[in-house]
Formats: structure tokens, C-alpha cells, sequence
């Protein structure tokens, strides 16, 4: 459903600043596709899902989305089928408006009329589904978000985002500044929804157990470059010891601690 | 004299409203307001002066300042200036084109021309004091308008307004394009910073190209004042403080002009203590965020 033919970032070319960000990249993701990435700091995996997701174009090369080029269409129009949540909890939601007024914003996509489309009814459909997160979130309707924690910030976030049922979803670190117990809880929550939903997903994280426990295939990114993709039965069968082993043997570089290459 | 001061402050209160929304709502702090008020002003009084109806002068105010905010809007959209910049350029272009929609001339009287003023005398005559009726119709008028902007906020347009001032990532993440919202919110804004211009003009007898001059800081000023008496998250009360603020503001205003001169204060000191005023309120607000914080902790 979403192809990338020979992208490349750089950003500030031809300045002392110059930094090829995305290098040759080429990649196809199929529909039900689950992809967890996983890569150093500075590998360029926020900034694949920025080209992907419309923040900026790449330098060179093509982004096709269900076989359409979409490589200069603008980020809000792509926002129509494309999903994301970052890392920040405060990126998904708009904290000085209440749990209500944010989920019916994000309850359909694209301009938004006249229409007072906020009543009992969808009241009762936020509360219904509000119940699926646990967090007794569903007696909050009129609280501000600012009250929520964490946690509850980026479950609320990812409940509102599988509301419009996006084509593909990007989940960018998005339980890294939470703590385990939460992060757990969420990861649960994007599974769950994900095999519901069958949304189309790639998801970057710095846990390397996560990103082989999770999905049907993984990326791993360096220097802007994919360096090691895999899938299917020989994903299941990866092992954080041989995914570092993986990674020397590909770059041939001795690190004197391993984990610090692919985690933080 | 307290019935003036009434009058005074709800009409602009509804220029209140339009910073409101700039300000406070879509987090767009545009200083187009100096320029759409007087703006509002000249048209107001060339649809009277050629002799069409006061209603027909009020809506093109609204539609003339309208346009003024949708235009600093495309400027920052376009250009990608910032947003105080994009509103010195409207405001300061709009200068020479009130002159110009003035016939070059910098002020016109409105003491002999049927107005929302006169209107309402010819209406009330016989029945009540005039500065009671007067005070009554803009009783109406206002909650008139701020009952509409309540509703409009309660839209998902409005609702999706709001976001955008909060977080824009998260508007453009649903599928909204923040450039198309500004031009709204802008237009909106000016529009009823001009209908309070042209009020405002028929309420004193005259159009003025410079009495928009300082309108920005009063109106703010305005703002906070209302703040600092209601907190809330809802969309009704808040506007209801942008109202009362604008009439303590106008209270306040009036105490110093007529008191003033026992410190020697003149008129001419009027915008200083505005300014001053809204420095001892942002002093205040952060001294009260500070409290607020700690009796939570
Ligand atoms: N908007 C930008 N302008 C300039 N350089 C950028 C920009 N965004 C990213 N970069 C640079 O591109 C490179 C890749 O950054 P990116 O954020 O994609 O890394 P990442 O793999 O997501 O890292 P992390 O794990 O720390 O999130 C970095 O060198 C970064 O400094
Ligand atoms: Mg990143």
C-alpha cells in the first residue's frame, strides 16, 4: 500500500550542515503489514515517517500510497488515511480542551463544518469506547486532558486515532516516556487494536525485545539506510543476542558496549 | 454617566471578542486590530453618508474587516512571516486605504446622518430615556453576537479552531490544513473588530483614520482584566469575561480621564497607564499561576 522508490533526505544541502538523513531507501509496506524498526539514535527513523507522513519531501525519489505518487503531497491531505503518534504525549492531544471536544475532533477526518456533531449520542459512543482503555476515563468526558498522566494521555491518543480507522498507522517511540507499567499497558492496547482494526502499522522502538515480540517483520536502520530487514519465520526466531551480532556482522564495527548501539 | 460607560464598553467589547479570539483561542496574537478598527469606522460612515441603510454599513464593516484579517492571514501563510509581522503590514497598509475610503480625508463627522444612534432614539422616543434605550439595545446586540460565537465554538469548526491554537500538529495530523482555519479565524476576528469599529464611530459622532491607534492594547488589556475575575475552560464564560472586562476596562478608563488631574494626568496619559495596566495584570496572572501551582503540589 505504501512504497518508497529511492528516497533520500538531506537536509541543509550544500551548507557546512549538510546531513544525508535518509539514504537510498526503498521499501514497500503491504496492507496488514506490522513493522517494528528498530536503530541508533540519529538513524533517521522519525525522519522516514516524516517523509512518510507528508512533514516534508524527500530530497530525491517517489512515495506512492496505494499505487498513487503522493512524494509532494502536503501532510494534512496524507493525515486523511495516515495515523501517527509520537513519542511526546502532548503531540496527540490539545491539553487546554476537554477529553470530549478532543475526541470529537478526532472522530472524523479532514475540514470540519458548522455541524454541532457533539451530543448524547456520540457522548455515549466516546464513553463506550473509552471504556475499552480501563482508566476510568469514560467519567471524565468534561475534564480538561491536561489532568490526564502520561499514560492515559497516549492511550486516549491511540484511541483516538484508530476512531477514524486510518489506513496505516505510525507509532513513533510512543511509550518511551512512559513507565514500564504504563508503556506495557499501552503496547497491549496498539496490539489489541491493531488486530482489530487490521491496521497496517510501523512501529519504532528502542526495545529491541518489543520490536521482535511485536509484528510480522523488522527493520533495522542505520545511517539513514535499512540495513537489515526481516520477516515471517526467521523474525520469530531472532534473539536480542543475534540481532546485535546481526548488526557487526553487517557494519563490521566492534562496539565496546552492544547495547548502547541499539538502545538508548 | 455609569450608562455611558456601559454603552461604551459593550461596543468594544465585540472588538474584545475579536483579540479574544486571536489571542487567546487560536494563539495568533495579530495587531491587524489597529488598522480593521478604524476600517470598520470608514466604512460604517460612507454606506450612512451615501444614504443606504445602517444595517447595510454594519455588515460591510464586518465583511471590509473580514477581508483585512484573511489577508494578514494569507501574508503569514504564504510568506511565511511571522504572525505579528503579517498584522504590522495589514495594519499598516489599512492606513492609507481609510484615508482613501474616506474620500483622502482623515475624519468625517456622523452628527447629522441617521446612525444605529439615531435609530434607536426615533424607536425609544416617548417611552424611555434615551441613554436607557441605547443601553438596552446594546445589551441585546452583544449577547446577541457573543450567544453566536458561544455556538460557533460549540461547531466542530469551532471546536477544531480551539485545537489548532493548542497544538497544530494535532490539527494537521487530522487531516485539517491550519492555513484554511487561520484565514477563517483572522476574518472572523477582524470582522467583528471592524463592526465595532463602525459602531463605535456612530456611538461618538465621527469616523477617525487614528482611532484605532492603541485599540490592540486596550483590547488586551480588556481580556486579562476578564480573566483575572473568571477562570474556566468553558467557551461561555470565557467570552462573557471578554465582555466585563471591556466595560471595567472603559470604567476604568473613564475614572482616569475624569479624575486624573488631581495626579496632573491627561488624557495623552491615557495609553501609558493601558500599557502599564497590562504589565501590572501579567505580573499578577504569573504571581497567581505561581500560587495556583503550588496548591496543587
Ligand atoms: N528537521 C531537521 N532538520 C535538520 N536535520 C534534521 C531534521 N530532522 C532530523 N534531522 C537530522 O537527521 C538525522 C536523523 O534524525 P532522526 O530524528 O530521523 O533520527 P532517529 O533515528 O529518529 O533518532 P532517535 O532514535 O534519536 O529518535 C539526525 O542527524 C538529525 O539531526
Ligand atoms: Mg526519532
Amino acid at each position: 500500500m505504501i512504497r518508497l522508490e529511492n528516497v533520500n533526505k538531506i537536509f541543509h544541502q550544500g551548507t557546512v550542515n549538510e546531513n544525508h538523513a535518509i539514504r537510498n531507501v526503498n521499501l514497500q509496506i503491504k496492507e496488514g503489514d506490522f513493522i517494528t524498526i528498530i536503530g541508533s539514535n540519529g538513524a533517521g527513523k522519525s525522519t522516514l515517517f516524516n517523509l512518510i507522513a507528508g512533514t516534508y519531501a524527500p530530497s530525491t525519489g517517489n512515495i506512492f500510497l496505494n499505487n498513487s505518487d503522493v512524494t509532494n503531497e502536503p501532510e494534512y491531505k496524507r493525515a486523511k488515511y495516515i495515523g501517527r503518534i509520537f513519542q511526546n504525549p502532548s503531540l496527540g492531544t490539545a491539553s487546554n480542551m476537554t477529553l470530549e471536544d478532543n475526541m470529537m475532533i478526532c472522530s472524523r477526518k479532514g475540514f470540519k463544518g458548522l455541524k454541532i456533531s457533539l451530543n448524547k449520542k456520540t457522548r455515549e459512543y466516546f464513553k463506550k469506547e473509552l471504556l475499552l482503555l480501563d482508566m476510568d476515563l469514560e467519567n471524565r468526558l468534561t475534564d480538561n486532558v491536561q489532568l490526564l498522566s502520561g499514560g492515559q494521555r497516549q492511550s486516549l491518543t491511540l484511541l483516538m486515532m484508530v476512531l477514524s480507522r486510518p489506513q496505516l498507522i505510525l507509532l513513533d517511540e510512543h511509550t518511551a516516556a512512559l513507565d514500564p507499567k504504563n508503556a506495557a499497558k499501552v503496547l497491549d492496547l496498539t496490539q489489541k487494536f491493531v488486530s482489530e482494526y487490521g491496521l497496517t502499522t510501523v512501529m519504532i522502538t528502542h526495545n529491541m525485545g518489543h520490536a521482535i515480540e511485536y509484528g510480522n517483520r523488522m527493520l533495522m536502520m542505520d545511517k539513514g539506510e535499512i540495513i537489515f530487514d526481516v520477516s515471517g519465520e526467521e523474525k520469530k526466531k531472532l534473539s536480542v543476542k543475534n540481532l546485535v551480532d546481526k548488526f557487526h556482522e553487517i557494519r563490521k564495527t566492534e562496539f565496546q558496549n552492544d547495547e548502547t548501539l541499539l538502545s538508548r | 454617566m455609569i450608562e455611558g460607560i456601559l454603552v461604551e464598553g459593550l461596543i468594544y467589547s465585540i472588538m474584545v471578542l475579536g483579540v479574544f479570539i486571536t489571542f487567546r483561542i487560536l494563539d495568533f496574537p495579530d495587531l491587524t486590530v489597529d488598522g480593521s478598527f478604524p476600517l470598520g469606522a470608514v466604512i460604517g460612515a460612507q454606506v450612512i453618508i451615501s444614504g443606504m441603510p445602517v444595517s447595510l454599513g454594519l455588515l460591510a464593516a464586518f465583511t471590509g474587516g473580514g477581508i483585512a484579517g484573511g489577508i494578514t492571514a494569507v501574508i503569514h501563510n504564504k510568506l511565511k512571516v511571522p504572525n505579528l509581522l503579517a498584522g504590522i503590514l495589514t495594519m499598516t497598509m489599512l492606513y492609507s486605504v481609510n484615508i482613501r475610503i474616506l474620500g483622502n480625508r482623515a475624519n468625517v463627522p456622523l452628527l447629522h446622518n441617521k446612525t444605529v444612534i439615531t435609530g434607536i432614539h426615533s424607536i425609544s422616543e416617548g417611552l424611555m430615556k434615551t441613554e436607557y434605550a441605547t443601553l438596552i439595545f446594546f445589551i441585546i446586540f452583544v449577547y446577541i453576537i457573543k450567544k453566536l460565537l458561544d455556538l460557533f465554538f460549540h461547531t466542530d469548526l469551532g471546536l477544531t479552531l480551539g485545537a489548532m491554537g493548542n497544538n497544530e500538529q494535532m490539527i494537521i495530523s487530522q487531516g485539517v490544513n491550519p492555513e484554511i482555519l487561520k484565514i477563517i479565524g483572522l476574518a472572523l476576528s477582524n470582522g467583528l473588530v471592524a463592526l465595532s469599529g463602525a459602531l463605535a464611530a456612530q456611538y461618538l459622532g465621527f469616523a477617525d483614520v487614528s482611532m484605532g491607534i492603541g485599540i490592540i492594547v486596550s483590547g488586551l488589556a480588556s481580556v486579562m482584566i476578564g480573566e483575572f475575575i473568571f477562570k474556566s475552560n468553558k467557551i461561555a464564560v470565557l467570552t462573557l469575561s471578554a465582555v466585563i472586562g471591556s466595560i471595567i476596562f472603559k470604567g476604568i478608563m473613564y475614572f482616569a480621564r475624569i479624575y486624573g488631574y488631581a495626579v496632573r494626568m491627561t488624557p495623552n496619559d491615557l495609553k501609558l497607564i493601558t500599557g502599564l495596566m497590562i504589565i501590572v495584570l501579567l505580573i499578577l496572572s504569573k504571581t497567581k499561576i505561581f500560587k495556583r501551582k503550588k496548591g496543587l503540589e
